[in-house]
C-alpha cells in the first residue's frame, strides 16, 4: 500500500463508486415502470445487462482507450489492457490521492450506466442481439473517445479546457443525442399515436427517481476525487438542481390540468442531468438558475418530439441532451474560481471565452455522439436489423425476447 | 326461466350496487374488470409533460343469473344504486340461461341457486 493515498478521500471513493453502480438498476426501474406491462422485464435488462457488458469490456480494454496515455489527443493507448499498471499506485494525472484501480472503477460505472441511458430511445421494439452488438461498438466507438476527449489525459477538449464536472458532455449530452439518432432509424412503435401507451407502474419509475437522485450524489460529488469542499459543493448544486426542478416541472405539469406524479420525477431527473457538468464549478445559487431553465426546457422539448411524431420513447434527448446542453453551456456562464480555485470563471465572472470552449464541446458531442449512432444504427438495420418482427412486437419483448413473463 | 344479467357499471358503484343487490337478497353473483365506453368516449389523463386521451374506460362488469320472477327487481335495484346521472354510468344486458348446476350439491336449476335469507325466500314468508 502506497503511504499517499488519502485514506479518507479513497473510503469516500469507493462509495461513490457504488452510489454510481446503484443508478444503473435505478434507472433501469426508472425506465421499467414507463413501458407497458408485456415489456418490463425487456426494459431492466436492457440496462442491467451494462452492468455486466462494461463490466467486462472497461477491464479489458474501455479504461485503457478512455485514460490510457494519449494518442493524437484523440484515443488512449494500450497500456491498460486488463488493468494491468491499474493498481493500488496512485495515477499522478488523475487523482494522487486514492488508488489507480479506484478512479478506474469509479469511472466504469459511469461508463455502465451512459449506453444504459440510450436504451429509452428504443424499448419495446428492439431486437436484443442488434442490442448488445450496438452496445459494445457503442461503448468503444463513442464512449471511450469522447470520454478520452474531455477526461482523458491528453485529451483535446481537456487541453482546450472544457468545464465538465461529472459529465455533462461525455453522458447526458452523448446519450441523449445518441439516443435520438437511434430512434430515427429504428421507427416508431407499433401502433404509436393511435392508441396511448401507459406506463404500466408509475411506483416503480418514482422508486427509480428517489434511488438515482441518492446514486448522484456519488455521481457528482464523487467526481471530486476526494472528500472536500468542492464535493460538498457538488452535492448541495445537485440537490438544489433537482429540488428546483422538481418543482417548476409540477409547476407546468399545473398549468395543463393536474401535477402529474410521473412529472414531477420526471423535473428532479432533468434537473440532476443538467447540473452535472456544473455541480463542482457553482455556486447553490446558479444550481437553482440551473435546474429552473432545465425543467421547462425539457418539458417543451418532451411536446416539441410528440408534434413531430418521433418515438424516442422514453424522451432520453429531452431529458438528458437538452437538459444537460443547457447546464454545460451554463456552465460557462456560472463557474467560478470561488467554488473550484483549480477550475475557471465562466462568463458571468468576466470570462466569456470559458462559454465557447463550452459551446465547442457541446457542439462537438452532438455532432459525434449523433452522427456514429445514425451510422452504426443504419448499419445493423441494414443487416441484421433492429426491430424484433410484428408479432414479436405484439406479444411483448419479455415473451419474445427472453421467454419469460413479468406478471402472472 | 333462467335469466343472467350482465351489468356493466363504474368501478366506483361497485358496493352500491353490492348493498342494493344484497338488501333485496341477491346474493350470488361475480364481477370482473373490463375497458371499454359507449356514448362517455374517453378521458384525459396528464402524462409527464402535458395531457393524453384514453379511449378505453375501466369498468366493472357483474354478472348475476336468476330466476325470470327476480329479474325486474334485481334491475330496479341496480339502476338505483349505480345512477349518478352523468355519461358513463353504465348498461345492463339480459340473456336468457339454459341450465345452473351447483357443484358440491349436483342441484340443479332453481335449487341450484337458493341461498338462506334470499330474495325467494323473503317472498314465501
Amino acid at each position: 500500500m502506497n503511504a499517499q493515498i488519502s485514506t479518507g478521500d479513497t473510503a469516500w471513493i469507493l462509495v461513490c463508486c457504488s452510489l454510481v453502480l446503484l443508478m444503473t438498476p435505478a434507472l433501469a426501474f426508472f425506465y421499467g415502470g414507463m413501458v407497458r406491462r408485456k415489456n418490463v422485464l425487456s426494459t431492466l435488462t436492457l440496462s442491467y445487462i451494462f452492468m455486466s457488458l462494461i463490466g467486462v469490456q472497461w477491464v479489458i480494454y474501455g479504461y485503457s482507450l478512455a485514460f490510457g496515455p494519449d494518442i493524437g489527443g484523440l484515443i488512449g493507448g494500450l497500456d491498460y489492457l486488463g488493468f494491468t499498471g491499474v493498481g493500488a499506485q496512485p495515477n499522478a494525472v488523475y487523482a494522487k490521492n486514492i488508488p489507480h484501480q479506484l478512479f478506474a472503477a469509479f469511472q466504469m460505472m459511469f461508463a455502465v450506466i451512459t449506453p444504459a441511458l440510450i436504451t429509452g430511445a428504443f424499448v419495446e421494439r428492439v431486437k436484443f442481439k442488434s442490442f448488445l452488438l450496438f452496445s459494445l461498438l457503442w461503448a468503444t466507438l463513442v464512449y471511450d473517445p469522447l470520454c478520452h476527449w474531455v477526461w482523458g489525459q491528453g485529451g483535446w477538449l481537456r487541453e482546450m479546457g472544457v468545464l465538465d464536472f461529472a459529465g455533462g458532455t461525455v453522458v447526458h449530452i452523448a446519450a441523449g443525442f445518441s439516443a435520438l439518432a437511434f430512434a430515427l432509424v429504428i421507427g416508431p412503435r407499433k401502433g404509436h399515436g393511435s392508441f396511448p401507451m401507459e406506463p404500466n407502474n408509475i411506483p416503480l419509475t418514482v422508486l427509480g427517481t428517489g434511488l438515482l437522485w441518492v446514486g448522484w450524489f456519488g455521481f457528482n460529488a464523487g467526481s471530486a476525487l476526494g472528500a472536500n469542499g468542492v464535493a460538498v459543493n457538488a452535492l448541495v448544486t445537485t440537490n438544489t438542481s433537482a429540488a428546483t426542478a422538481g418543482l417548476v416541472w409540477m409547476l407546468l405539469s399545473w398549468l395543463d390540468g393536474r401535477p402529474s406524479t410521473l412529472g414531477i420525477a420526471t423535473g428532479m431527473v432533468v434537473g440532476l442531468a443538467a447540473v452535472t457538468p456544473a455541480c463542482g464549478y457553482v455556486t447553490p445559487l446558479a444550481a437553482m438558475v440551473i435546474g429552473a431553465v432545465a425543467a421547462p426546457l425539457a418539458y417543451y422539448a418532451i411536446r416539441f418530439r410528440e408534434r413531430r411524431k418521433l418515438d424516442e420513447s422514453l424522451d432520453v434527448w429531452a431529458c438528458h441532451g437538452m437538459a444537460s446542453t443547457w447546464g454545460t453551456l451554463a456552465t460557462g456562464l456560472f463557474a467560478t474560481v470561488a467554488v473550484n480555485a483549480d477550475a475557471a470563471n465562466g462568463l458571468f465572472f468576466g470570462n466569456p471565452s470559458q462559454f465557447a470552449v463550452q459551446l465547442i464541446a457541446v457542439i462537438v458531442t452532438i455532432v459525434f455522439a449523433f452522427g456514429m449512432t445514425y451510422v452504426l444504427a443504419k448499419a445493423l438495420h441494414v443487416s441484421i436489423g433492429l426491430r424484433v418482427s410484428p408479432i414479436e412486437e405484439e406479444v411483448g419483448l419479455d415473451i419474445s425476447s427472453h421467454g419469460e413473463r413479468s406478471y402472472l | 326461466m333462467l335469466k343472467k344479467i350482465e351489468a356493466i357499471i363504474r368501478e366506483d358503484k361497485v358496493n352500491d350496487v353490492m348493498d342494493g343487490l344484497s338488501a333485496i337478497g341477491i346474493v350470488g353473483l361475480s364481477l370482473f374488470e373490463v375497458r371499454g365506453h359507449g356514448r362517455q368516449g374517453g378521458v384525459q389523463l396528464v402524462g409527464r409533460a402535458g395531457t393524453y386521451q384514453v379511449n378505453l374506460l375501466p369498468k366493472i362488469q357483474i354478472n348475476i343469473v336468476l330466476n325470470e320472477r327476480n329479474l325486474e327487481a334485481a334491475i330496479e335495484a341496480i339502476l338505483q344504486s349505480a345512477y349518478t346521472g352523468e355519461p358513463g354510468d353504465g348498461i345492463i344486458f339480459v340473456t336468457p340461461v339454459e341450465d345452473v348446476i351447483r357443484i358440491r350439491t349436483r342441484e340443479r336449476g332453481t335449487e341450484a341457486m337458493n341461498y338462506p335469507g334470499d330474495i325467494d325466500e323473503r317472498k314465501k314468508k
